[in-house]
């Protein structure tokens, strides 16, 4: 068990989940959250992403464990639990007959506000719909739909926000625009999860990172220390003539032979760049020990590639 | 409890509701003024008194509870059933509102939306029928009463409900067959027996002598036994509201 850390927003534990039908959606999680920061959540379909936001925002019965937001025990205090946080869910999901600014109002109404036309204008202003404050909510873009989505979650200024996958199916442009928006809310204080499938997503914007699989957080740090942990610097270099073998000389460094002898594959490392050096060392020393090469093409691994390894090989630390 | 959040859903429904007026007011008033035209104005003139009241009169209270049923019902049902059926009930279910508040919004804008419609029916039932209210408190008492239990039957119906089908289910094959034959177009005496006994089976037919009462003063069945009924039936629906909220059934997984 972790112990409570001081600016504790949310502090989850042995949170499970498991449907009628049996399936085990969450595996006794435990997830602490900071306030003020941005937590992504990177898992596969069916990891438990949505379930675990469901069981903290109301939506789902947990079968075990606890959830405390604000210092108060979510299931006892559900009334100011609820009213202090927010939700984005992954589909678009409401009246699409309504018009926006009633949709974005009777969000912030159900949440216990009082009316406020000049908030709803704040918020609708700040994501772009203000000039369609009076469309109904079907004759928007698909964009569109999803900054509604968001300015309802908004409406209520809630202190942690949820966002499953907020930039699912929305072009590239608009995706940016989000990751403003929400870099945005994190100026003014809000803190954030989001769960996204694009890792790039999480590589720029969050300040720790939740990897989860089947039911379980297989890994939970600094965006940065991740990257220093298990990042990997990935060197291939052409070599000419072909080798049969890996040369003695060369039997301390992390390589292997491709592509018939003709390639030299080093991956090593540590993300803090100690795999570069490692790489010049390599190269100093093919040419000590005269091996000819005609190219060197290196790369740091992403996010991405750390939460591939870590989701099919289960690698690295655990939670 | 949440007020402003009782009220925001209030407000939603009915403005739902006023979005849909055309269909939602008309549909029930034009087919209701049909009765009225071909049993209250065109026929009722040719058929005998009933306990000293014209046959057009005799009517009106049932029609009335034949809209009051199928409106309350459906307009509940529907309310809860939409949310669910397109996934905003996350809404719903993500904000401070509890089994009070959900009651006080969809139930009450539902039996808003039946007594508006009820209102409007009453007038227009006087451009073909010429009726008076004996009781005209307990009969706005009594209206109120059995919107507000069809309006709780109606949420519950939208809880269970798993498809479109469902809905119409229950106000088609149930309401309104047991509200014909409740007596809307003739008193139980002029059944003979065994159906005189079987009719008195039906708990529609309580619901309609007891708005009946209120109107002319003159029913089958003592109207303490209606109004009691009706009481029965949402204490009934609010213990099995609160017993779905409390276990999420169909609505939290």
């Amino acid at each position: 068990m972790f112990p409570r850390v001081e600016g504790t927003i949310l502090d989850i534990r042995g949170l499970a989940k498991t449907y009628k039908g049996g399936t085990t959606a969450l595996a006794g999680v435990d997830l602490q959250i900071r306030k003020g920061e941005i937590f992504a959540l990177l898992g596969p379909n069916g990891a438990g992403k949505t379930t675990l936001i469901g069981a903290v925002c109301g939506l789902l019965r947990p079968s075990g464990g606890t959830i405390e937001a604000f210092g108060l025990d979510a299931r006892r205090h559900w009334r100011e639990v609820r009213r202090r946080i927010g939700l984005v869910p992954q589909e678009l999901s409401f009246d699409m007959f309504a018009r926006v600014d009633h949709s974005v109002a009777y969000s912030r109404g159900m949440f216990g506000c009082a009316p406020d036309p000049a908030r709803i204008e704040q918020v609708l202003r700040s994501l772009s719909l203000w000039d369609k404050r009076k469309a109904k909510i079907r004759e928007l873009s698909g964009g569109m739909k999803r900054r509604v989505m968001i300015a309802k979650a908004l409406s209520h200024d809630p202190d942690l926000l949820f966002l499953d996958e907020p930039t699912a199916g929305v072009d590239v442009e608009l995706r940016r625009d989000m990751w403003r928006q929400i870099d945005a809310l994190r100026e003014a204080g809000t803190t954030i999860i989001l769960t996204t499938h694009y890792i790039e997503e999480a590589q720029a914007m969050a300040d720790r990172v939740g990897v989860i699989n089947k039911g379980q957080l297989l890994l939970v740090d600094e965006k940065a220390a991740i990257m220093a942990q298990l990042g990997r610097t990935e060197a291939r270099i052409a070599l000419t003539p072909p080798l049969p073998g890996v040369p003695a000389a060369l039997a301390g460094y992390p390589v292997t032979l491709e592509n018939g002898g003709r390639t030299l594959f080093y991956r090593g490392g540590d993300g803090t760049g100690a795999g570069k050096r490692e790489v010049a060392e390599l190269v100093k020393a093919l040419v000590g020990q005269g091996i000819g090469f005609e190219g060197i093409e290196t790369r740091e691994s992403s996010l991405e590639d750390i939460f591939v390894d870590l989701v099919e090989n289960r690698v690295g630390a655990p939670a | 409890m949440n007020a402003r959040g009782a009220l925001a859903i209030f407000t939603n429904e009915l403005l739902r509701f006023f979005r849909t007026a055309f269909g939602s007011i008309l549909s029930p008033v034009l087919t209701t003024a049909l009765y009225f035209i071909v049993f209250g104005a065109a026929i009722g003139g040719r058929i005998q008194e009933i306990d000293g009241v014209s046959y057009g009169a005799f009517i009106v209270p049932g029609l009335l509870m034949l809209t009051l049923l199928s409106e309350s019902t459906s307009n509940a049902s529907f309310g809860i059933y939409m949310p669910r059926f397109t996934g905003a009930i996350y809404e719903l279910l993500s904000a401070p509102v509890g089994v009070a508040e959900t009651l006080i919004g969809f139930v009450g804008a539902a039996a808003a939306k039946s007594l508006i419609i009820a209102a409007i029916i009453l007038l227009t039932a006087l451009l073909f029928v010429d009726y008076t209210i004996a009781h005209p408190l307990l009969a706005v008492g009594y209206i109120v009463l059995v919107a507000a239990a069809f309006s709780l039957f109606g949420f519950i119906l939208g809880v269970w409900a798993d498809g479109f089908e469902k809905l119409q289910i229950v106000p088609m094959l149930i309401l309104t067959p047991l509200t014909f034959l409740g007596g809307t177009f003739y008193s139980i005496q002029m059944l003979a027996e065994p159906w005189r006994t079987v009719a008195q089976f039906n708990p529609i037919f309580y619901l309609i002598n007891g708005l009946r009462w209120t109107f002319t003063g003159r029913a089958d069945v003592p109207i303490g036994v209606a109004f009691g009924m009706t009481l029965g039936l949402i204490v009934l629906c609010v213990g099995v509201i609160a017993l779905i909220f409390r276990t999420g059934w169909r609505l939290r997984d």
